[in-house]
């Protein structure tokens, strides 16, 4: 196993760990309103303060960093499944199939995600976390359907899918069974792209106000901070622990994606 | 490349934007209720009556034929905003169109992101050669690990931490908006100088990010043209490196970069509305942020299509000029 994505899994495991289960050691009592006394700084018995509906800030944090992560694993994994299987349909069948395809991915890279995304969000009353997961996935699926019909297209003039053919093998066995296991470093960076997306997607509309209203979530917990000035009336413990744990699984997806390109783009191992 | 590529491309850039008004008249058509009644019902509970709400409810009613069959109403609402280009009225501002609202923002937008992707667009390839060219001195070399993890960081979390330390913690930077209260505008030095002070956070939010993004592509691209034969053949040439560096180096590994550009525009549009909401800089973003609040669905709408179109055209443009930077591609007409 290479040396550096050792090192990198590890990451991964503490942070997302933690993340996961910090819920776990915390009061989720503490997390509703007047649980506490307002606008308290940080001390031993709140960690990180309260915010101005007294809130621990803590509490929210633990029970909120999840729910993101959680927002971010719903829709990569659903735009990774729908790009796969319109890629390598896409990239092995060709014709008129993959003409069809490749015009729907066109257009729909060329509209931004949040564009769509706010219209949703704004046209509906209540959204919940599965929710903006699947509406998350439904505008961000073309991006990996591009690049694995790409792969798909290097992959089909191999010699064992000759082989396949001469076998007997189906279209669809041959794009299901025999084309995937090819592919697997290159489908888990980007799945992990996927993920990273989905992830900025989902705390952009948070930040916008436009989030889950009955769940906690770092984005909801960094609008709520800019919606009661908290910036302004020095309260950072209020938005800014957020804000770290952010740019942490931020940072974690960005070093686990480069190490998964080298792994699977083994032209990238001359640079390191 | 011939004259069916830019055919084909016109076909794609209208096919975005009338899959984008689609999508807008399918979103309105499922939503629980109608937006206007809702909004209006809204309102009314909180004590702000929208003056006359009434009218435009019958307005409404009319301009979209709501009583209508569904095609007659989709035809009706495509014609409406691409043939007439009427977006509708905003419910905040009533009886002002949705036009007047957000076409003062756009120049905003644009002059922000612009100067934004010419900052980061030059600096970030620079660096990224750099960093693996030959012969250049080890810190340069050390200085991209931390510039490009800043490309995983998005634009609006790098526009908080910026507005705290520079303008709340230490008061280097103004903390938003375009001018000084109160300043008198003309064309002077003291304008400009007021622009581009408040213009400097908003603008390095976006920078900081996308340099790490465009000097992480470029670095990859360069490495594996640094194994080329026309590089060789340069140095045995005796040609300077600053020229093998610039002439034979960058201007190749430009040309994918160009392409990123045009598929990462949507990206970079949507990153920039979020920081201008933070910096109350009043482009499309802050226009879309304060009717978010106001629950101003066609103002949301009107904004939302403008992104959309910008993105589509300003995609199309690159895709249409890209053969020119590119000796080796020619259209045939």
């Amino acid at each position: 196993m290479n040396n550096k994505l050792f090192w990198t899994s590890i990451l991964v495991v503490l942070v997302f760990g933690t993340i996961l289960f910090g819920q776990f050691f915390v009061d989720p009592a503490m997390s509703r309103i007047l649980a506490a006394d307002p606008n308290l700084p940080p001390s031993l018995d709140y960690p990180l303060g309260t915010q101005s509906e007294g809130r621990d800030v803590l509490v929210v944090l633990a029970l909120g960093a999840p729910m993101s992560l959680l927002i971010g694993l719903i829709g990569g994994s659903v735009a990774l499944l729908i790009g796969t299987v319109l890629g390598f349909v896409s990239g092995y069948l060709g014709g008129i199939v993959d003409a069809i395809i490749r015009t729907i991915v066109d257009v729909g890279l060329t509209i931004p995600a949040i564009a769509i995304l706010i219209l949703i969000a704004a046209s509906f009353p209540s959204i919940t976390i599965v929710m903006m997961g699947l509406v998350i996935a439904f505008t961000s699926w073309m991006q990996p359907t591009r690049v694995i019909r790409a792969q798909v297209l290097s992959l089909r003039e191999r010699e064992f899918v000759r082989l396949a053919k001469l076998s007997g093998a189906s279209n669809f066995q041959i794009i299901f069974f025999e084309l995937p296991p090819n592919l697997v470093p290159f489908l888990a960076s980007c799945f992990v792209n996927a993920v990273s997306t989905a992830m900025l997607a989902s705390i952009g509309l948070e930040v916008l106000g436009l989030g889950p209203q009955h769940t906690h979530t770092l984005g909801g917990l960094i609008y709520q901070g800019i919606y009661y000035n908290a910036m302004w009336r020095g309260l950072w413990w209020w938005w800014m622990p957020a804000i770290f744990i952010l740019v942490i699984i931020f940072l974690v997806l960005f070093f686990l994606s480069l190490t998964l390109d080298e792994i699977s783009n083994p032209r990238f191992k001359s640079i390191s | 490349m011939s004259f069916r590529f830019l055919i084909n491309r016109l076909f794609i850039f209208f096919l975005t934007i009338l899959s984008a008004v689609s999508l807008n008249f399918i979103i309105m058509k499922i939503t629980p209720q109608d937006p206007v009644a809702v909004l209006l019902g809204r309102m009314a509970s909180r004590g702000s009556l929208v003056e006359g709400g009434e009218q435009l409810i019958k307005l409404y009613r009319a301009q979209f034929g709501l009583d209508d069959p569904l095609y007659l109403q989709y035809w009706n609402y495509i014609s409406n905003l691409l043939l007439r280009g009427d977006l509708g009225y905003s419910l905040s501002y009533f009886p002002a169109k949705v036009e007047s609202v957000i076409l003062p923002a756009i120049p905003w937008t644009i002059g922000l992101f612009v100067a934004a992707n010419l900052i980061s667009f030059t600096i970030g390839n620079i660096l990224g050669a750099i960093a693996v060219w030959p012969k250049v001195q080890k810190y340069i070399k050390y200085l991209i690990y931390f510039i490009m993890p800043l490309s995983a960081i998005p634009f609006y979390l790098m526009a908080l931490l910026l507005l705290y330390l520079m303008a709340i913690k230490f008061h280097i930077l103004p903390i938003g908006g375009t001018f000084r209260v109160g300043s008198v505008r003309g064309f002077d030095l003291d304008t400009m100088l007021q622009l581009l002070e408040h213009a400097a956070l908003p603008l390095m939010s976006i920078s900081i990010g996308l340099i790490g993004f465009w000097a992480l592509s470029m670095r990859g691209i360069m490495a594996v043209l640094l194994g080329e034969d026309f590089l060789t053949y340069a140095r045995a040439k005796g040609l300077r490196e600053s020229r093998i560096f610039l002439r034979y180096g960058m201007r190749n590994a430009l040309l994918p970069q160009v392409t990123a550009l045009s598929i990462d525009l949507g990206l970079m549009i949507s990153g920039q509305v979020l920081v201008e909401t933070i910096f109350n800089y009043p482009g499309v973003g802050s226009v879309l942020f304060k009717a978010l609040r106001t629950a101003d669905y066609f103002v949301i709408q009107g904004v939302v299509l403008f992104i959309v179109v910008a993105v589509a055209f300003a995609t199309l443009v690159i895709d249409i000029i890209y053969p020119l930077l590119d000796s080796r591609i020619r259209y045939k007409v």
